[in-house]
């Protein structure tokens, strides 16, 4: 049985880090594990700073908010730095250089990938970056299933969407095997 | 004449793109797989299988899904849902709505929750069947409106002027927040109140998987209806320990319904006698059916030397404090109160026989301790941990721990 | 006009319960609801079909007097309690009884948004132009000048024109009369429960106890015979030039036109999201 596995993914308003959120935890569902998924944000529904908390078990979970992260990215330096300390010495560390540039810690586990650069180079506009890094991360900390992340994109947005969507998922894949040791 | 405002509008239901994902969305929470379900959404649901036709509520932070999701789902199966003109509109819509007959819900936060008071302190006078659900944020006045805090405790119980029931909910989960709706609207049929379901911001916008059960497991009450001829009828019959049938508009008993003080027939009153009999009809009908009321979680009690008192989402930081101090050989309980008014008076006092000290966290300036200390005053050798906090910011499991090796 | 025998208004009422009332000798609100129960005595209206809905204030004291399903609620709020029960049980007949204070002041963001809605309620409104109940305090409809117990040296607030406001927030039937005028405010009454949607009647009425006294108007008799002679129909104020009007009360119905009522409206929406094939 395995403990808790504390997910925080943060950067600001607007680069839809909430749903990121609720697509994992829905992939968690679907794998039929434990999950909860809590969030805090200002009051604007764009900028200021943005926060998704995923917490996945196979047993009760009590406290639904991370607070010893198991894994935490980050897509701009405020949330770097306002959160890297509370990372877990054996935690996986994914931050977004397009925005951060300067690291304060050296965590064992880290990963610096320009998302946002890839997601405008690769599909034309940085809006798909908070999929584009989720798949990274899932890929990279084997967390859910792949398919089951799939599933979960298609069924958390618009069925416009979906299409696009996957296809950032897959460019985050991919990049993951690149950078994967 | 104003041209503009007289000329007919005609309203065309051309579902916009992203309807049919949420639409279909919400079907499939329907069919009662395990879903990853929001607090809110489940506070919705509970109200539809509570069978809830009536809503009427105003837009606020935190609680807007509930009314966006009821907005979807009402129509459907010929419920009403209205968007009044503010907050007191809404409680006043769902009192008249439940004398017609209506099972009728509404649904606010802190601000709007102020505005309703007199309306709730009516639909208790009146003893009309109502639910308000309260999604507290961080207060007094607009404060932090996507944050978290629990400071309408007291104000759940005590903001209509005057004394008068008060019957709150306050679930820990998604899945209790949808078991508690249905228990919230139950209570108000039966009990013919405004029954109060409080949350927290957090497990409001909270997700969780949940899988809702099947209707046939959900149980549902609705109000007594007379079976007196209509002039035999009295709105306000003391029989059956103050649970006495309640005709609707329309059905024949036409009968009068008013704020003032009144005797049992529902009309103005202002004899000492009828007006005491008032009053004490509106506090036995709790009184009388207190142990049908009160609900509450004991957690590792049986042989708890320190007790954690805690509601809502400070009690499941508490939870995952007990398991890590247990980790380490300390003896630790929690008792969680589902229901906080009628507050569990014989549960605290039982608790505060068997354990050394009692700890309290809680998102506010110290309202549970209130009652606690209220209990405890004959006991001085009990000791009491106070944890409060309002600053948006969540207790966390570490911090109880801390303060209550501290405090030991 | 169908014929009402006498003891209608007896019949209608809750003679065993709740008499006398608190209403003043003198007072208009009486023979309003005589006019009201003569209307709906001509009517093919069940009294279990009636519901009357009022606030707080003198006038809104009528509905524990009569022998319908009656709510007496909240001061202010008696138009946002009428839009749930009418919502609920469209088939009923909603009657709400409110006052000049009751509806326009405290009462005003229900009376505009209902009315902007036209969901289908009867407002009577009897316009005392101040608070009776309390005492004789200014109220939006207290005249400039006159004198109220919160405006002792006189009210330097202009007044509302409760129809002109009725039907700027879009009201569909929006009627004025006089206390004095019985059969009118009879034939109105009728016309407004006959109108699918919302309607208005200000009933300009006379407290002689109070406003009265306060503005030397001396008893009930004389502010009767101010309200017929300083009162104009319509048809005859169309024809008058403006200054002759100065200072007149217009008498009639000011607009009565058909527009999409609420809650026919909100069947409608309901029937197409269900064809839409929601869930059974």
């Amino acid at each position: 049985m395995m403990k808790n596995y504390e997910i925080r993914l943060s950067g600001s308003g607007g680069q839809g880090l909430i749903l990121a959120g609720i697509i994992l935890a829905r992939a968690a569902v679907i794998d039929k594990r434990r999950v909860t998924q809590t969030q805090s944000y200002g009051p604007e529904s764009r900028g200021g700073s943005s926060r998704a908390d995923v917490i996945i078990s196979d047993q009760e979970i009590y406290f639904p908010e991370a607070t010893n992260f198991d894994c935490l990215l980050a897509l701009t330096q405020e949330a770097c730095d306002k959160y890297l300390f509370d990372l877990r010495d054996t935690g996986v560390l994914i931050i977004d250089t397009t925005y951060v540039k300067n690291l304060a810690l050296a965590a064992e586990n880290t990963y610096e990938v320009p998302f946002t650069d890839i997601a405008i180079e690769k599909l034309g506009s940085p809006i798909s970056t908070n999929i584009l890094s989720l798949a990274f991360l899932v890929k990279i900390t084997g967390i859910v299933k792949e398919a089951s992340l799939k599933q979960s994109i298609a069924e958390s947005v618009k069925p416009a969407f979906v299409e696009i969507n996957h296809k950032a998922m897959q460019i985050g894949f991919d990049l993951a095997a690149k950078y994967g040791k | 004449m104003n041209k503009k405002t007289t000329k007919a509008k005609t309203t065309k239901i051309e579902p916009a793109e992203k309807q049919p994902t949420k639409l279909e969305e919400l079907q499939e929470k329907r069919e009662r797989k395990m879903v990853l379900m929001q607090g809110n959404e489940a506070v919705a649901f509970g109200a539809l299988d509570a069978g809830c036709n009536f809503f009427a509520g105003y837009p606020i932070t935190p609680s807007t899904e509930i009314a966006e999701i009821l907005a979807l789902e009402l129509p459907k199966r010929g419920g009403v849902f209205v968007q009044m003109e503010d907050e007191i509109a809404s409680i006043s819509a769902i009192t008249g709505a439940s004398l017609a007959g209506a099972k009728a819900l509404t649904a606010t936060s802190g601000p709007g929750f102020s505005l309703m008071q007199e309306g709730i302190g009516y639909a208790k006078i009146t003893e009309t069947p109502c639910v308000v659900v309260n999604v507290q944020r961080v207060g007094p006045s607009t404060g932090m409106p996507t944050s978290c805090a629990q400071g309408d405790m007291q104000q759940a119980r005590w903001g209509s002027h005057g004394d008068s029931p008060a019957i709150v909910l306050y679930p820990d989960s998604v899945k209790e927040c949808y078991e508690l709706t249905i228990r919230a609207i139950n209570l108000s049929e039966k009990y013919r109140t405004c029954v109060i379901l409080l949350l927290d911001e957090v497990l409001g916008h909270m997700r969780e998987a949940v899988r809702l059960p099947d209707m046939a497991n959900v149980r549902v009450i609705s109000r007594i209806k007379p079976t007196v001829p209509p002039h035999w009828y009295k709105h306000y019959d003391e029989n059956q320990k103050y649970l006495s049938p309640l005709a609707s508009f329309g059905e024949g008993y036409r009968y009068n319904v008013t704020g003032l003080t009144h005797d049992q027939l529902g009309f103005p009153t202002n004899k000492a006698t009828e007006a005491a009999d008032m009053m004490e009809r509106l506090r036995k009908k709790i009184t009388y059916n207190i142990r049908d009321l009160v609900q509450i979680e004991s957690y590792k009690m049986e042989d708890a030397k320190i007790a954690i008192f805690a509601a809502g989402i400070v009690a499941r930081a508490a939870k995952a404090a007990v398991s890590m101090a247990r980790q380490e050989g300390i003896p630790v309980g929690l008792l969680r109160p589902l229901t906080i008014w009628p507050f569990p008076d014989d549960a605290v006092r039982k608790m505060l026989r068997d354990v050394d000290v009692v700890v309290v966290p809680e998102l506010n300036q110290g309202q549970l301790v209130r009652e606690i200390q209220r209990l405890v005053k004959d006991r001085s050798d009990s000791k009491l941990i106070k944890i409060q906090r309002v600053n948006g910011k969540l207790i966390s499991p570490t911090e109880i721990l801390r303060k209550m090796k501290e405090g030991m | 006009m169908a014929n009402i025998p006498q003891r209608v208004i007896h019949d209608w009422l809750r003679h065993d319960k709740k008499f006398p009332h608190v209403w003043c000798a003198g007072c208009s609100n009486g023979i309003v609801l005589g006019s009201i129960i003569r209307a709906l005595a001509g009517m093919d209206i069940q009294r279990d079909d009636i519901v009357m809905v009022s606030g707080i204030g003198c006038s809104s004291r009528m509905p524990v007097y009569v022998d319908f399903n009656t709510l007496h609620t909240l001061h202010g709020r008696a138009i946002a309690y009428a839009t749930g029960v009418k919502l609920h049980k469209p088939h009923l007949k909603v009657i709400v009884i409110t006052g000049d204070g009751d509806c326009t002041a405290i009462g005003g963001n229900h009376l505009i948004h209902a009315a902007r809605r036209n969901i289908d309620l009867t407002v009577i409104l009897i316009n005392n132009n101040m608070y009776g109940m309390t005492g004789g305090q200014c109220s939006p409809t207290t005249p400039h000048d006159a004198i109220a117990t919160t405006a002792p040296y006189g009210n330097i607030e202009p007044d509302f024109n409760i129809c002109d406001l009725a039907m700027g927030a879009g009201a569909s039937f929006v009627a004025r009369t006089t206390a004095f005028h019985t059969q009118e405010t009879q034939n109105m009454v009728r016309e407004a429960i006959e109108h699918p949607g919302f309607s208005l009647i200000e009933v300009i009425s006379a407290c002689p106890v109070i406003f009265g006294r306060l503005n030397k108007k001396g008893g009930a008799p004389q502010m009767m015979k101010e309200m017929r002679d300083n009162s104009v129909p319509l048809a005859a104020a169309d024809k008058l030039p403006p200054e002759k009007l100065e200072g007149k009360i217009v008498r009639g119905i000011l607009r009565k036109e058909i527009r999409p009522e609420f809650c026919a409206q909100y069947a409608d929406l309901s029937k197409r999201v269900q064809a839409m094939g929601g869930e059974k």
